[in-house]
């Protein structure tokens, strides 16, 4: 799980893997600061949302309008022992933080599909997409595999009915997209 | 080897005809082309071309047990084998069987001769049968061997095993081997008690993050000269030897036990050069939504499903399979996208001591003959 924050010019990143390795192998915590993946052992995010608070504090005189918080991916904070709830509290402050306060953008990576099993996964994913103002769904085609259409993405902003969709194929360092019927195995 | 040069816009590289592969620094591994991570082979040569060339260092490969067990616990000796052969460390931890009595059940390594002589008569048996008409239009590939190079020879990157011999016990001592029996473990310590987790895991992962800091696979020893992998290999983590319920209970008293594990050994592997291979009973776990977590939260993971007391078993269309394998999972390491055979129907046999995995729909066809030539 990694957590990027583009905030005062800088690029502040969290990775899940090493702060939680630190945090059970590592020496004894100090009790003023408590680390951000502490909900392994205490099932509470609110250090984790501490850390997105405190990177985000203006330093200095000069405040940065527009931070932006990528956070990949949350269905992972499920399977280490977060409910649901604490999940969505999460995410909620975040958007308080971030878009209320300082008109900035919150993008989110969850897992998910159509016949999944994960009730609780599932349960955070319907609440996201009722909370977000754009919503990008990547899927395989219903067809099965193709060797020129990888998949494709369905685009939908929350306030229009409008679903537009679009294939895609993905090479070694980048992605293109295409109209559906538009891909290169059909011209 | 000399390429054209500038014409036609090639490049002027030339391959100095009769030189091998530069030898990497560390046995038994090749960097992959694709993310330019180094890899090491599965012990399956037909397993790395699925899983896009090999495992690469600091992933982890779970195995979704078939049926009973029998062809998971093949692959699980193949990784470790592989790793004796290339000279690498092994880690091995069960809670079913004590890992020295795995260690002692590991097949041996095919040497040349009696590699060839095994496809000679592979080749035999497949000319005799009901081919000798169809290799009439064929017959051009009548006479090339069946794979495309013996492994021994010139790349030291997969070997072959007959699995109805056994390793010699002085080439299997040969390298360090550190193993970890649930039931002879102490009890756990108290700092483990704030982790939240299953007591066999959390000792588990202890035992991992010990031996890595202090062998020195993490790096954190300047003075070792000679750098090597670790491979990892556990056994039906998740059954109820384990001490986890989620094999036998649809609401488990810990369901986040075993993600917890999987995402703190990830952690582990990612910094330091080992690989893991770890086999789940998943046929038994209960609770679906905890196996899809399992799922994303491996770099690979390979399903097999076995025929054994299906009726696939008298099927026509698998009677020279004896299972099928789903690949559920690949990683893109570096890269967008990822190396996969565009074969998404892929079956295994054990057959005459050699067990293969190749796709299995043509199976019938006439291009399906000139494809098992030069499968692998």
């Amino acid at each position: 799980m990694k957590i990027w924050l583009l905030t005062h010019g800088q690029l502040v990143f969290l990775e899940g893997l090493k702060s939680c390795l630190d945090l059970l192998f590592g020496e004894e915590q100090q009790p003023g600061q408590p680390s951000p993946l502490q909900f392994v052992s205490s099932c509470d995010l609110r250090a984790l949302f501490d850390f997105v608070r405190l990177s985000l504090a203006p330093c200095g005189s000069a405040s940065w309008k527009g931070p932006v918080l990528l956070v990949d991916d949350l269905s992972v904070l499920l399977s280490l022992g977060a409910t649901p709830v604490a999940v969505l509290d999460f995410i909620h402050y975040c958007r308080v933080s971030v878009c209320c306060q300082l008109q900035g953008n919150v993008v989110v990576l969850v897992h998910s599909s159509e016949d999944s099993e994960d009730e609780e996964n599932e349960l955070v994913v319907n609440s996201l997409c009722h909370h977000s103002d754009l919503i990008l769904w990547a899927q395989g085609l219903a067809t099965g595999f193709c060797k020129d259409v990888h998949g494709q993405v369905r685009h939908s902003p929350a306030e229009q009915d409008l679903v537009q969709i679009y294939q895609y194929k993905i090479q070694d360092r980048n992605v293109t997209f295409f109209a559906p019927g538009l891909s290169a195995a059909v011209l | 080897m000399a390429a054209a040069g500038g014409e036609r816009g090639r490049t002027s590289f030339q391959r100095r005809p009769g030189a091998g592969p530069r030898p990497s620094a560390l046995p038994g591994t090749r960097p992959s082309l694709r993310h330019g991570q180094l890899l090491l082979s599965s012990g399956l040569p037909s397993l790395d071309c699925v899983l896009g060339g090999g495992i690469a260092v600091g992933t982890l490969l779970l195995i979704e047990e078939d049926k009973y067990g029998l062809y998971s616990n093949l692959l699980f000796k193949y990784f470790l084998t592989e790793g004796i052969v290339c000279g690498h460390d092994l880690f091995v931890a069960s809670a079913k069987e004590h890992p020295d009595n795995i260690l002692k059940e590991l097949p041996a390594p095919l040497l040349d001769d009696t590699y060839r002589k095994e496809l000679g008569d592979e080749a035999a048996v497949v000319n005799s049968e009901d081919f000798q008409d169809s290799m009439k239009i064929a017959w051009r590939y009548q006479n090339l061997p069946k794979m495309e190079t013996s492994p021994t020879t010139y790349t030291k990157f997969g070997h072959y095993y007959d699995i109805s011999k056994k390793m010699p016990p002085e080439l299997c001592q040969s390298v360090k081997r550190h193993s970890f029996y649930l039931h002879e473990e102490l009890s756990f310590e108290p700092k483990m008690k704030a982790w939240n987790m299953n007591s066999g895991y959390a000792r588990l992962l202890q035992s991992i993050q010990r031996i890595i800091s202090q062998e020195g696979f993490d790096g954190s020893d300047p003075q070792k000269k000679q750098r090597n992998v670790l491979r990892i290999g556990i056994q039906s983590l998740g059954s109820i030897l384990w001490g986890d319920d989620v094999c036998c209970s649809d609401t488990p008293e810990d369901p986040h036990s075993l993600t917890k594990f999987l995402y703190v050994l990830r952690g582990l592997l990612r910094k330091s050069l080992s690989a893991c291979i770890i086999t789940v009973p998943s046929h038994l776990v209960q609770n679906k939504a905890i196996m899809e977590r399992v799922t994303n939260l491996s770099d690979m993971v390979v399903g097999l499903e076995s025929f054994i007391g299906s009726e696939r078993e008298t099927n026509p269309l698998y009677k020279d399979y004896h299972g099928l394998v789903h690949v559920r999972q690949i990683p893109r390491l570096n890269s967008l996208i990822c190396d996969v055979s565009d074969t998404k129907d892929l079956a295994f046999r054990l057959k005459r001591k050699l067990f293969t995995i190749e796709g299995h729909l043509e199976s019938s066809t006439l291009l399906s003959t000139i494809k098992v030539i030069f499968s692998f």
